[in-house]
């Protein structure tokens, strides 16, 4: 398995494949709000329809997750989850899944651990320093690892899924040229990229939400 | 006694079957808590999407061990081709 190739050099730092295909990801999503946003109507046409069904039922995961008074952060979790979404399912287009990147998805992971942190202080203060403390002060430092243990296991688990489907989807495409890895690509791509993506997004809110209360 | 670029690149395609060993655990706890879902979902069918979520999320936390070995695996082939390049 090759990792990202550099597609050009930017005052010397390499620009992999990986961002390229993130920015991709990203036009893809800001044209489509923009054509979404743009003929709002009060009875919904069919993109409407799925845009609204999109809102109300992360609103709905939200609200259940994090409870009412953290509905503010919908907007920052609708968007993490769309943005992981599109770059796990980019792959079916014949693109490499920029996921499947330890440096992207690690990025992903260190934004949700310094989103636990930053609201865990600003919720509880100091308190929050004092809860690694408990129950005992001796268990401290099992504490520290286990939470600097989050950002790896969530980027870790985002990264192998990702690239162990796209190597068992190579292996399949190399055995077999019919059929066969058309229905493989329906779990390997779309199933196990949907899924992963909504984890990942479940993670942040519960970690979230944990450390604020 | 010498160590040869075939001996190492040996064991370490070795190791990286050893390292899938791991794949049992998770496939187990996977496996646990669907039957466990299953069971929850023929008691209170009115909580299923509750707990679809509920059993996706503790599998995907299980199945990280097994991600672990992957990875491990994975960076084992990555050792091998360089080694032969």
């Amino acid at each position: 398995m090759q990792g990202p190739k550099t597609v050009f050099t930017l005052f010397g730092f390499p620009i992999t494949e990986s961002v390229v295909n993130t920015w991709i990801v990203m036009a893809v999503l800001i044209i489509l709000a923009l054509v979404l946003r743009r003929r709002l109507e009060l009875r919904p046409g069919k993109a409407q329809n799925i845009a609204e069904l999109l809102v109300d039922g992360f609103t709905g995961i939200v609200k259940s997750t994090m409870g009412e008074k953290n509905i503010g952060f919908m907007p920052y979790m609708a968007t993490l989850f769309l943005l992981i979404l599109f770059s796990n399912i980019i792959g079916i287009f014949g693109f490499r899944t920029p996921t499947s990147d330890i440096n992207v998805t690690l990025g992903y992971a260190l934004m949700t651990f310094f989103s636990i942190h930053f609201f865990g202080v600003k919720a509880k203060g100091l308190g929050y320093l004092k809860g690694f403390f408990e129950p005992i002060f001796v268990i401290a430092p099992i504490n520290i690892i286990g939470e600097l243990a989050r950002p790896v296991s969530l980027s870790m688990r985002l990264f192998g899924n990702m690239l162990g489907g796209s190597v068992i989807m190579a292996l399949i495409s190399g055995a077999v040229a019919l059929f066969v890895p058309a229905v493989a690509s329906i779990y390997f791509d779309l199933f196990s990229g949907i899924l992963q993506s909504f984890i990942f997004t479940m993670l942040s809110m519960v970690f979230i939400s944990l450390a604020k209360d | 006694m010498e160590h040869n670029i075939f001996t190492v690149g040996a064991f370490a395609l070795l190791g990286a079957g050893i390292a899938m060993i791991a794949g049992i655990g998770p496939a187990i706890g996977q496996g646990y808590a669907a039957g466990k879902g299953v069971e929850a979902v023929s008691r209170q069918p009115e909580a299923r999407n509750d707990l679809w979520v509920t059993m996706l999320m503790g599998q995907a936390v299980a199945e990280t061990t097994g991600i672990y070995s992957l990875v491990i695996a994975i960076m084992l082939l990555n050792f091998v081709s360089g080694l032969l390049k």
